[in-house]
């Protein structure tokens, strides 16, 4: 690790805090002219943050510490999980602290506060927004531990910069077995990200809701923090996505000159995969809630195909 | 005249609105057994009011509209001053309970038995204080009021292991109408709901009282603004029946061109949000899109985009031109065509299907048992439309000549309101068009004088189902009782049921499907 390598990861994860509601703004966009609106600016969610952080915490009168304390939680898993994520250079200095699994793991903490703090205040709505986001996850970390497993056996490593560099940086080979685990892959990062089909992210019906009905107590700077670790969350998982199945463009080292090509590359990257996600929320409506288990069952299904074919026909090679 | 040979002698209301017969019950028990052989014969329970009578004849009188083929009976009881009390009659028709709290809440006449829990008093006022009877001091109007103490209510428990209660509303996290569901659940699935309306409760019938025919009249549009021209037509009927007046047949082309443009605007905004609730939000953009170049035509040829008070008793108060009537005909087919390439998108698209399929389904048994009309009840297979001809029926002018062909479903789930809806816009762009065309030349008003002791029952197909007013001027020709009753009453109990079976997230696409009123049946 050379002071390079530092400021390179301190600067992916001022990247990653900045693109990240970029990111959520633009898919907002796209779904609206896709739905012939006019669209909200680029920048609505920053106003909207900014919105938030100068407004007063409202705080229910049997919420316990662990209801301030969640969203700090919550946000700061996010954080981590952008930073060990590679999406400018494979040479990050964080990288050896977790590994894919412990990435799904962080991923995992920050579901538990989540649904903890919903449960504190004792709301029904909050109740069931855990219960349902539980289900979702408990369905939703097994195929995604799949699909790492698949990239995992062709790197021969668990470390996700290990991974992206062998994809990344070697002969270009085309493997079948990603094939398999990218669909699969992108079914659990609709389910977890609380996107159409599982989730609906704009709904004003509280019945129906997965994330948003969790997050119905919270206010002020609390609110900002869930609303910005939702970005963060999406941009870790379309980097994620990006790093395994398209690293082409990914830096080596920390080179000014990689990273400044890096920068764009990854820019590109991420508004086709929002404009992409748009579409798809767009021509889906949601499904029934107890057809999400069959719509991550089958996220399952593929990741373990993936496997198998990696298994049994890539390890020859 | 008699009807199933029970000892009450009716009368045939005067005038060219729906065949209504009146008649008076001379006691509770004759009530009773009018009210079980209608339920034989088929009918429904279609509007149940109170009115204190007690400055003219010393009595309050208690009025239930029954629905029949053929028409509409209207019974009518007298009960004592001292002890107003009359026979439940939730046993026979269910849809009677809510009614009969209602009215026991704003006259004080109550029934003998049955559910005493209070409807539309939520502690605004105190539980013996009636605001609907001659002698309450207008307390509230004069704005000192009564301290508002919150009200406790009973709802039914539901037991066993695992089943807990989720409340939802009255406050919601959209901008819709206040409405409280309890939900008894076990995990997703709904074993019970329980609905507590009345947090929208105006006191639209104590306004009513005192006022001339034209205040009336623009009053009975606002009982629930998305159906205007049904209750505004409703109201203009049961005045035209009380005082003997006949509008000109312009005037009937008009109403009806305007009522089936408002069940058009109403059905393309329900279509995009049944859309909206499974989340298809390209439907719900297309069919907004629609519905507000709708609401600007009408704004353009009516003045107003709901057109609220266009319709007045005696006729409409604006005549339509060549150039306009031109410009509607233009729109229906416009409109026409995209409502059928988007009906087959609705149709194709699997997810949404799957979101509607058996979703929130009801019988045509239970819709009849529950006293069900319109969409909801015919997409259970009710043939049931003020506007068509069946057996035994003719429609009111206009809808004779027009030969309506009322749209029916068997499924009873969300899928087939969603296709009532469609079939409904389809068949009303075509009445649209023929009435565009074959509008009859006349005047488009005649005067109502007020008739001192007319009485009257109006009753108008809406879009949502079947609208009744009914009407009784005091001895100087003003309005001493008007009640204006909404199809909700009905049908706010049958999605208490079809929403059982079902899970909880499926409910808010049910109750869009619905799409029922708070404002009109809390009054």
């Amino acid at each position: 690790m050379n002071i390079f390598g530092f400021l390179g990861q301190l600067f992916a994860i001022a990247l990653a805090l900045l693109l990240a509601p970029l990111l959520t703004g633009w898919v907002n966009q796209c779904r609206a002219w896709l739905q012939n609106r006019s669209a909200p600016p680029l920048l609505q969610p920053y106003y909207m943050l900014h919105k938030l952080f100068l407004k007063d915490v409202v705080l229910a009168h049997g919420a316990s510490p662990l209801f301030r304390f969640a969203p700090f939680v919550v946000f700061g898993c996010m954080v981590l999980a952008c930073a060990i994520i590679p999406t400018l250079s494979t040479d990050l200095p964080f990288a050896p602290a977790a590994d894919t699994i412990a990435l799904v793991g962080v991923f995992g903490l920050a579901r538990i506060f989540i649904s903890l703090a919903a449960m504190d205040v004792g709301t029904a709505f909050g109740t069931l927004g855990g219960r349902r986001e539980m289900l979702v996850g408990f369905l939703a970390e097994p195929a995604l531990l799949m699909v790492i497993f698949t990239t995992a056996m062709i790197s021969q490593s668990t470390s996700v910069a290990t991974i992206v560099e062998t994809l990344a940086h070697r002969d270009f080979i085309i493997y079948p077995s990603l094939a398999f685990a990218g669909i699969a892959f992108t079914f659990v990062s609709f389910a977890e990200n609380a996107r159409v089909p599982v989730d609906n992210p704009a709904t004003h019906l509280e019945l129906t809701m997965i994330h948003e009905a969790m997050i119905l107590e919270y206010s002020g700077r609390h609110l900002a923090l869930i609303e910005w670790a939702a970005s963060l969350k999406l941009y870790a998982y379309s980097c994620l996505g990006l790093a395994l199945f398209f690293p082409w463009g990914i830096a080596e080292g920390n080179s000014v000159a990689g990273l400044l090509l890096a920068i764009p590359v990854l820019v590109a990257k991420l508004a086709i995969g929002g404009a992409l996600l748009a579409v798809i929320e767009t021509i889906n409506a949601k499904v029934r809630i107890f057809r999400a288990p069959e719509f991550l069952g089958t996220a399952f299904l593929f990741a373990v195909l993936g496997l198998l074919v990696r298994l049994l026909l890539e390890t020859q090679s | 005249m008699r009807f199933f040979g029970e000892p009450i002698e009716f009368e045939k209301q005067a005038g060219i609105g729906g065949p209504v017969w009146l008649g008076r019950a001379e006691s509770g028990e004759a009530l009773q057994a009018f009210a079980v052989a209608a339920h034989r014969a088929d009918g429904r329970l279609a509007a149940l009011w109170g009115s204190d009578e007690r400055r003219r004849s010393g009595c309050f009188r208690v009025h239930c509209v029954f629905g029949f083929m053929a028409g509409h009976i209207r019974v009518s009881l007298d009960l004592p001053a001292e002890h107003p009390v009359y026979p439940d009659l939730s046993g026979i028709f269910p849809a009677a309970s809510r009614m009969q709290r209602a009215t026991r809440d704003l006259v004080g006449i109550a029934t003998a038995g049955g559910d005493q829990r209070p409807w539309l008093r939520h502690g605004a006022w105190p539980a013996d204080w009636y605001p609907l009877r001659h002698d309450a001091a207008q307390l509230a109007n004069a704005g000192a009021g009564f301290p508002n103490a919150p009200s406790d209510y009973d709802f039914v428990p539901v037991g066993g292991e695992g089943a807990h209660e989720i409340p939802v509303g009255p406050i919601h996290a959209g901008i819709i109408e206040p409405g409280h569901f309890r939900f008894s659940v076990i995990g997703e699935r709904v074993l019970r709901l329980e609905q507590r309306l009345g947090y929208q409760h105006k006191g639209v019938e104590k306004l009513f009282v005192g006022r001339n025919l034209a205040e009336g009249a623009r009053l009975a549009g606002r009982v629930s603004g998305d159906s205007t021209c049904a209750y505004a037509w409703a109201y203009a009927s049961a005045v035209e029946a009380a005082c003997g007046a006949s509008p000109p047949p312009r005037a009937l082309g008009l109403r009806a061109l305007m009522l089936e443009r408002e069940r058009v605007a109403n059905h393309l905004g329900d279509l995009g949000a049944l859309g909206n609730d499974a989340a298809l939000a390209f439907g719900f953009s297309q069919f907004m899109r629609l519905k507000e170049d709708w609401l600007r035509l009408n704004a353009k040829l009516f003045g107003q985009r709901f057109m609220m008070d266009r319709i007045v008793p005696g006729g409409t108060t604006l005549d339509l031109e060549a150039p306009a009537l031109r410009a509607i005909v233009e729109q229906c087919e416009a409109v026409g065509r995209e409502v059928k390439a988007l009906g087959k998108i609705y149709d194709e698209h699997a997810g949404l299907q799957d979101r509607f399929l058996t979703t929130g389904a009801i019988d045509a048994d239970l819709a009849r048992e529950l006293s069900l009309t319109g969409v909801a009840a015919r997409a259970t297979g009710l043939i049931l439309d003020a506007r068509a001809h069946r057996q035994g029926y003719t429609p009111p002018p206009p809808w004779a000549m027009l030969g309506v062909r009322p749209a029916t479903d068997e499924r009873g789930d969300v899928a087939a309101r969603a296709a009532v809806r469609f079939a409904e816009i389809v068949e009303s762009l075509r009445l649209l068009r023929e009435l565009a065309v074959g509008l009859p030349d006349s005047e488009v008003c005649v005067e109502a004088p007020p008739q001192p002791g007319g009485d009257g029952l109006g009753v108008i197909e809406g879009w949502r189902g079947e609208v009744l007013v009914g009407v009784a001027l005091d001895g100087e020709g003003r309005l001493a009782r008007v009640h204006p009753h909404d199809p909700s009453w009905q049908a706010w109990p049958a999605l208490e049921h079809a929403v059982m079976r079902d899970i909880v997230p499926d409910f808010p696409l049910i109750n869009k499907s619905f799409n029922l009123s708070y404002s009109g049946a809390d009054l």
